[in-house]
């Protein structure tokens, strides 16, 4: 039988398990937009297309899932770019969906013609424009298995608007293989002995996991390895999670803004196990001092992340769970044969003594109520059973640094890129993943804006998500910078003007309140978080509270600025 | 240290922007890059020159090893490898120096595709060394114009240990 385009691309989506789809019509993407009544994938409209593709990473990063985002051509596809940079730098699993002008006129500069796929080139993981209509079914099985295969990473797919209308008899392809593409999931059987040996001799071991570790599913083994040999656990802000926050064995982030002990940590292990994460500049600080005393194994599925910020010893190519799971095979018998907490006391006992000089804390200036208490309320209220998105900034650095994270995918942050905006779409995508879970953004007041127009998009589809401002009035983590860096000059970060937050999610239908005193702050997230609407809480917080520890730029990891 | 890269590629739009993209997006240098098709008509070769110290060129070939339509990369620089590049010279000739010209395209076994009344231009075929050496010997006549095909190369069939 004969399908149209838009036919052949909804039944695909459906083949492919898509559940729901966040996406903004536009002209050239109307042939699809007409064949969805028909078919029974959800779609989430958006009020702006960078609400879409966030939304579709967010439900990615909570579901495991693919995240799909459809919007039209021109600006529609380029309002996605920084979304799409943002799920390629975390390597999170998204397909884009971009409308395209008719073929014949690709290239003529026609109305609301972009060349997505040559602007898109450098931050997806792959990308195709579908010019025949017989192509359309093997590139969405080729999409979606290259979005979730390997390291995970968004892939887009150009759609011109005459083959959304063209017909073709439809045949799905069962199997997708690429002989340019295989990556390499098992483990050297070697390599991975070399590395169980170092573990039975270090007397200093340490595990520096990241986003790999929840990407590929792997806590559980990597769990299993740390308490069964009790290695200390620190991790990146993209793996936290994957190992429970509340464990004794927990050190809290690494890097700029991880916990003293941490740091410490890194700079006198005598091994480092770095599973499924790549070794950026906010870890490492300073390079050439970073791990200094360790002999440093590297775990990750992508090649090219081994040797290319740091020199390792052992590298071990692999998915990050096959990798465990030889390795706890290959340790389980050593496991047994003696206690490794003793084996590892002196060690353990100095991890205990740093978190007792310089533990995870903060001053109560008295200026107002502390935005790092407001994140500890909400870890109270929620302990391991909300999925928590940020935004970026400090507000970002303090949800990591105060939850206790304590099971993979909930916590939702824009690690690589970094940018505002991300957390309330996020959080979106996240809750039509889990209708029933509670979802919350911890987000700044700077941040917020920047997507703000999606309360409509949460408000529309009855999504309860729960938006917490820690409002500081400034653009804080900039502000801090200048206060330490730029002798507190603070040019163009103090937002003066800024709307009524309460008053704003009413006018959206969403509900709001404000917290100004530090009383209120239990009380009203409680009532807040019980509310199955849309909700802002507005939380007036310190309005120069910084975040510590800090290591600035360019030192080394134990240089910290410390509370 | 100088490379040469040989990468094997999907014939399909957009691979060598993809190539090229990679490394003015990461840094690197690309020093000659050549395209061409190869028996296969789904399947491009490029021989892409390049320099950098042994952690760069080793990011280069495992970043051009992570494109989805690269098929295979050989550092033929490790390799035993014939390498060869062409360059088309057009030489002021004028009279009194036409027997010179002709005579170090002699020695160099070059050939002469074009004559006009006060030019010359010649066909080099050869390695980086025997072409910086002509053009060296020609640039007192004059180098009116130059064209250069970048290095292609292919690995020995021995690969007899030195």
């Amino acid at each position: 039988m004969e399908m149209t385009g838009a036919q052949i691309l909804l039944e695909c989506l459906k083949r492919e398990g898509v559940e729901v789809v966040f996406g903004f019509p536009g002209g050239a993407v109307i042939d699809i937009y007409h064949e969805l009544p028909n078919s029974p994938i959800k779609h989430i409209l958006v009020r702006h297309e960078q609400g879409a593709i966030h939304a579709a990473d967010g439900y990615a990063r909570a579901s495991g899932r693919v995240g799909v985002c459809l919007v039209t051509s021109g600006p529609g596809a380029t309002n996605t770019v920084t979304g799409i940079a943002t799920a390629y730098m975390d390597s999170i699993p998204v397909v884009i969906l971009t409308g395209q002008v008719p073929t014949k006129l690709i290239g003529n500069d026609a109305f609301q013609e972009v060349d997505i796929v040559g602007i898109t080139r450098p931050c997806t993981k792959h990308n195709y424009l579908v010019k025949d209509v017989r192509d359309l079914a093997h590139v969405l099985r080729q999409a979606f298995y290259l979005a979730r295969s390997g390291r995970p990473g968004p892939v887009l797919v150009d759609l011109p608007k005459d083959v959304m209308q063209a017909k073709t008899a439809f045949n799905y392809p069962e199997d997708v293989s690429m002989r340019s593409y295989n990556p390499t999931y098992k483990p050297h059987l070697g390599q991975v002995r070399k590395v169980a040996q170092l573990i039975k001799k270090a007397e200093r071991p340490l595990i520096y996991s990241g986003g790999g570790v929840i990407s590929s599913k792997s806590h559980g083994e990597l769990t299993w390895l740390a308490r069964q040999l009790s290695i200390p656990v620190t991790s990146t802000l993209m793996g936290l999670g994957a190992f429970p926050g509340d464990d004794p064995l927990w050190l809290g982030m690494l890097g700029m803004h991880g916990t003293f002990t941490a740091n410490m940590a890194v700079n006198n292990a005598d091994l480092i196990l770095a599973v499924g994460a790549r070794f950026d500049d906010r870890v490492t600080g300073k390079v050439s001092a970073f791990a200094a005393n360790a002999t440093l194994v590297h775990i990750d599925i992508d090649p090219t992340s081994i040797q290319k910020n740091v020199s390792v010893q052992v590298p071990l190519v692999a998915d990050c769970k096959q990798a465990l799971a030889a390795l706890k095979k290959e340790l389980e018998p050593a496991a047994l044969e003696q206690d490794w907490a003793v084996k590892h006391k002196g060690w353990l006992k100095q991890l205990k003594a740093w978190t007792k000089e310089h533990p995870l804390t903060y001053k109560e200036s008295g200026a107002g109520i502390s935005p790092q208490y407001v994140v500890e309320v909400i870890d109270q209220l929620t302990r391991g059973k909300a999925i928590v998105a940020t935004e970026v900034g400090q507000n970002q650095m303090w949800a990591a640094q105060f939850l206790k994270i304590t099971a993979p995918n909930k916590f939702l942050s824009s690690g690589g890129l970094g940018t505002m905006g991300y957390g309330f779409p996020a959080a979106i995508g996240a809750q039509m993943a889990f209708p029933d879970a509670l979802v919350i953004d911890i987000a700044g007041d700077g941040s917020i804006q920047m997507n703000i127009q999606e309360l409509a998009t949460a408000v529309c589809h009855n999504l309860p998500v729960k938006i917490v401002i820690l409002n500081n009035g400034y653009l804080g983590m900039v502000r801090q910078w200048q206060e330490l860096f730029y002798q507190k000059n603070y040019c163009e970060t103090c937002m003066e003007a800024q709307p009524d937050f309460v008053k704003l999610a009413e006018a959206y239908g969403a509900a709001g309140f404000r917290i100004t005193e530090k009383k209120d702050v239990v009380p009203v997230l409680k009532k807040a978080f019980k509310l199955k609407k849309t909700v802002i809480v507005d939380v007036r917080v310190e309005r120069e509270a910084n975040v510590y520890p800090m290591v600035p730029a360019g030192a080394s990891l134990t240089e910290m600025l410390l509370v | 240290m100088r490379h040469i890269l040989s990468v094997i590629v999907e014939n399909e739009p957009g691979v060598l922007s993809r190539v090229a993209g990679l490394f003015s997006g990461r840094g690197f240098n690309i020093e000659s890059l050549n395209v061409g098709p190869t028996l296969d008509p789904g399947v491009s070769l490029m021989t892409i020159t390049t320099e950098g110290d042994e952690l760069i060129i080793e990011q280069i070939i495992k970043q051009l090893r992570k494109l989805v339509t690269v098929i295979k990369v050989v550092d033929l620089t490790t390799l035993k490898a014939v390498q060869r590049e062409m360059v088309l010279v057009k030489v002021s000739a004028e009279d009194s120096k036409r027997a010179e010209i002709l005579r170090i395209v002699d020695i160099f076994r070059c050939k002469v595709v074009d004559v006009s009344v006060d030019e010359l231009t010649i066909e080099i075929t050869g390695d980086q060394e025997k072409i910086t050496a002509i053009i060296s010997l020609l640039q007192r006549f004059g180098i009116k114009e130059i064209a250069r095909s970048g290095t292609v190369s292919l690995r020995r069939a021995m690969q007899l240990s030195s």
